[in-house]
């Protein structure tokens, strides 16, 4: 549906055809989600770091849909807190290699027999140790709101959907690994709550153990039911392919890949990187060109694939631009991305970094709607 | 368009085939029902159909199964998509993505058809099935008969010739159940799809068929034949085929319209005769003592309010129904009673306690919860091994427990595995197990799906006994049939409210959804029994 905008005759009140809404590709969602996770993995100064969850919360707040899984983004939100809240209680409980002199409380020590030397058990905690601690969680638990939010924005069920056709079995097998986790969660609930059917307690570690085998035993029965299902609607049918065309495919794929490892390790290593430059993009093409091969046996077609228009490039370019930027920013201000904890410095927020991770708040403005939702 | 050749099927274990001599051919475009009691092997004969016997479950298929040419034993299930569509019991269990209309287009994908089609047929099948609204829904959101539906039309995109269910309204409401067959009934007449179902609640499907394939489980062979001339002597019935035998009416009514028509001599008869209630009361006419009492209660499972304002008295001697759609919230009410959820508002009370602040231990004396699996409740290797964990969870005496199973259960082996046992057997197993604590009240979460009449009436006589006794017993069911015949008091849950309460008679005559086929013949009587007492 276009509105005809050139003429300005017939123009139609309303919002312009541009953000007709629809859903984006989820690889757009996930290449902006990754580019603001390398960014996070690139600093520890918390200012900056909460600047990344705030952009990537307000995006996931602007643009997700009323799904089921896009709910999971609260999840991810708490397991960061609870790394976040472990970092810090081994930092106060073994101790921190960063040592320091502001000594906030000593803990009774523990002495702890010969054999486990260098590891300590309680003793003075000093605030560097602490600051260096939440530092370093606050970058997990960032990391992890920006999985959250291509989760909750994109499911990866949809992502591994627009794998290439020779991949296509194995997006299938992670896509039912990754459904097997709810399931299980859920027989975990059944099942305690049927102990205490049986008068035993249903809460503490032993009421958890004690459910472990029904729980297997069930998933291994879902998982032959939803082979079985699979298969009986035509999961697996393959096209006749001259055995050939399968062997050279294998043999491309193959040797693509380890090139591309090798040139990989080429480029890394501190010389002779000249070769890997060219070794690189020939293995790339030797890969692609074994999948395109090997995707010629599957018979599958695709219902409604998701377009990859303009607002995808804008979304994933947001993405790669932020980590670009913040790596090309890192190398250049190492001070303000790694804040000093000894001797202690207040964290400063930089400017132009600052400005650069604001680039991926571009998705909230320039994606359509997710259609369906009701905001 | 199905020809069974010889067909027997045996699976390793077992002493005995489970399928033996099957010689007959379903014809195309037609809607064959298969009946027979548990264990008979009517999902094996399903199986076989698509291929999934004995290519996924093993076994030995001896003979041949050919579907429109095709041999089931050269082609696996995946080279028979196209032609064969199979539902099983469970449609969750179905479902290979998340989203309504992507799950539709699955098989077609798999299939290779090109996208024009596909965006075609999805349409054609949202229509169909009424589920235009739901195009884009998460398929973990839907209620149980819409999943039925999805699962169904999932497979009815690629078009196939035959479709193969197994079980599809056992989990359904009634209303739910009506709108599957329904559907079903238009492909048969629309599309000519060959349909081959089985169902154990023949009152809702008999109706439907063209042809009923008996498999008597008996060790005689399977017969093909007219709905009315197997219902004669097929070992499960319906209550109408059952009042028809009474009456003897010939021919056998199938729906409750026939023997309406048949019925006029018999009404006459029991003009004057009312139906016998079953005493609801303790013996010297006073309502028993209130053992569980649920006021105002609410509850709210995440963001959703399951239960909002609910009163309900479980009194000593009385059975009581609770009936209401696929997600009203008769789960939450039953788990409320044994403290598995916390009121957000109101209050429960076992026997003087408040459930969800009471040690397991304590509160399993109080009230007992067979849930709608019973084997959730079951952990043991052996019946035995269960018996003894029931006596030490329950703080009985050795013994008890088995000396229960015995009694309720009788022949049944100290080594059999719960899991091998029928699913009439586990029930009644979970039942001696939640027993074994002698508590007063008693809760059943869907107690008969699953189940055959056979088992059904002995499901019935337990738990008259154990109102006889004194326990108060509360049955969450569908099986309008089953409230009928066992429940003295009636209450119905819509949506979080019970929107009726009363004794049973007042109640299901008050909705043709709830009413039994019996009372829709020949009100106010409600069962067969009922009739023949009256008339003896």
């Amino acid at each position: 549906m276009t509105a005809p905008t050139r003429t300005g005759t017939t123009r139609p009140s309303g919002p312009p055809a541009r953000v007709v809404p629809r859903r984006l590709h989820p690889g757009a969602w996930w290449l902006w989600a990754l580019g603001l996770a390398a960014a996070a993995s690139r600093t520890t100064n918390p200012l900056l770091l909460l600047l990344l969850a705030a952009v990537a919360g307000y995006v996931v707040a602007a643009r997700r849909d009323d799904a089921p899984w896009a709910r999971s983004y609260g999840a991810f939100l708490r397991i960061g807190l609870v790394v976040l809240a472990l970092r810090l209680v081994f930092a106060v409980l073994l101790g921190s290699p960063v040592g320091g002199t502001h000594v906030l409380v000593s803990l009774p020590q523990l002495p702890l027999p010969g054999w486990a030397q260098g590891v300590r058990l309680g003793g003075p905690v000093a605030l560097e140790g602490v600051l260096f601690a939440v530092y370093e969680g606050l970058k997990l638990a960032v990391l992890l709101a920006c999985v959250g939010a291509a989760n909750a924005l994109a499911s990866p069920a949809r992502l591994l959907r627009s794998l290439p056709g020779a991949l296509y079995e194995v997006g299938v097998a992670a896509v039912v690994a990754l459904t097997f986790a709810p399931n299980l969660v859920a027989d975990v609930q059944r099942l305690r709550a049927a102990r205490r059917l049986r008068g035993r307690d249903d809460r503490g570690v032993r009421a958890l153990l004690s459910v472990g085998l029904p729980v297997l035993e069930g998933a291994l029965e879902r998982s032959v039911g939803l082979a079985a299902a699979m298969d009986s609607r035509g999961f697996g049918r393959t096209a006749p392919v001259p055995r050939r065309v399968l062997r050279t495919a294998g043999a491309l794929t193959l040797l693509g890949l380890l090139s591309v490892a090798t040139a990989t390790y080429g480029l890394l290593a501190p010389d002779g990187h000249g070769w890997a430059a060219v070794l690189l993009p020939v293995g790339l093409a030797a890969a692609a060109g074994g999948l395109l091969l090997g995707g010629r046996r599957s018979v599958r077609t695709r219902y409604r694939p998701d377009p990859w228009a303009l607002p995808e490039w804008a979304t994933a370019g947001a993405g790669l631009a932020v980590a670009a930027l913040t790596v090309w920013f890192a190398g250049r201000f190492p001070e303000a991305f790694a804040p000093s904890v000894v001797p202690l410095a207040a964290p400063r927020l930089p400017l132009l970094p600052a400005a650069a991770v604001l680039l991926g708040l571009l998705p909230a403005f320039v994606t359509p709607r997710p259609s369906g939702s009701s905001r | 368009m199905i020809t069974f050749d010889q067909v027997g099927v045996r699976y390793a274990d077992a002493d005995r085939p489970v399928l033996r001599g099957v010689d007959l051919t379903v014809p195309e475009g037609e809607l064959c029902l298969l009946v027979g009691p548990s264990g008979s092997g009517k999902s094996t004969l399903l199986g076989t159909v698509g291929g999934l016997v004995p290519h996924f479950t093993g076994g030995t298929l001896s003979g041949r199964v050919t579907v429109d040419g095709r041999d089931t034993r050269t082609h696996r299930p995946r080279e028979l998509a196209d032609l064969v569509g199979t539902v099983g019991q469970d449609p969750a269990a179905h479902f290979v993505t998340d989203t309504v209309e992507d799950e539709l287009a699955y098989g077609m994908e798999s299939l290779g058809l090109a996208p024009a089609v596909m965006r075609r047929r999805v349409e054609e099948t949202l229509d169909l099935l009424g589920l235009a609204e739901l195009r884009g829904r998460a398929l973990s959101s839907l209620s149980g008969g819409q999943r039925q539906r999805v699962a169904i039309g999932s497979v009815l995109t690629v078009h196939p010739k035959v479709l193969v269910l197994d079980e599809p309204t056992s989990a359904l409401d009634p209303g739910a159940a009506e709108e599957v067959l329904a559907v079903l009934q238009r492909l048969v007449h629309d599309l000519g799809t060959t349909v081959l179902m089985s169902e154990h609640r023949l009152e809702r499907v008999v109706q439907y068929a063209d042809r009923v394939l008996l498999l008597p489980g008996d060790g005689t062979p399977p017969e093909l034949g007219d709905p009315a001339a197997l219902m004669a002597r097929s070992p499960v019935r319906p209550p109408v085929v059952e009042l028809g035998l009474l009456a003897g009416w010939s021919p056998l009514p199938l729906t409750v319209r026939d023997a309406r028509r048949a019925a006029g001599p018999l009404r006459e008869r029991l003009a004057d005769r009312t139906p016998r209630r079953p005493a609801s009361t303790s013996l010297d006419g006073t309502p028993g003592e209130v053992l569980a009492e649920v006021s105002r209660l609410a509850v709210t499972r995440g963001p959703v309010a399951a239960l909002r304002g609910v009163d309900l008295r479980l009194r000593a001697g009385e059975v009581t129904a609770l009936m209401g759609r696929n997600g009203a919230g008769k789960s939450t009410l039953l788990g409320s009673l044994v403290g598995l959820h916390r009121p957000a508002a109101g209050s429960v009370r076992v026997g003087g306690l408040v459930p969800h602040r009471t040690r397991p231990k304590e509160l399993i004396r109080r009230i007992g919860l067979v849930p709608q699996d019973p084997r959730d409740l079951l952990y043991g290797e052996t019946v035995a091994a269960e018996c003894a964990a029931a006596d030490r969870d329950a703080g009985a005496a050795p013994g008890s427990c088995r000396a229960l199973v015995a009694r309720l259960l009788p022949g049944v082996g100290d080594e059999v595995h719960p899991r091998d046992l029928s699913e009439g057997q586990r029930l009644v197993l979970a039942l001696a197990v939640v027993l074994t604590a002698a508590p007063p009240v008693i809760l059943l979460d869907e107690p008969t799906r699953g189940l055959d009449y056979a088992a059904k009436a002995r499901l019935v006589e337990v738990v008259r006994a154990l109102a006889a006794d004194g326990h108060a017993i509360l049955l969450a069911t569908h099986d309008v049939e089953l409230a009928a015949e066992l429940a003295h008091r009636t209450a119905v849950l819509a949506d979080g409210e019970i929107v009726a309460d009363g004794p049973t008679p007042e109640t299901v005559l008050a909705s043709p959804t709830f009413a039994p086929q019996v009372a829709k013949v020949l009100a106010p009587f409600l069962t067969v029994p009922q009739v023949a007492e009256a008339l003896s």
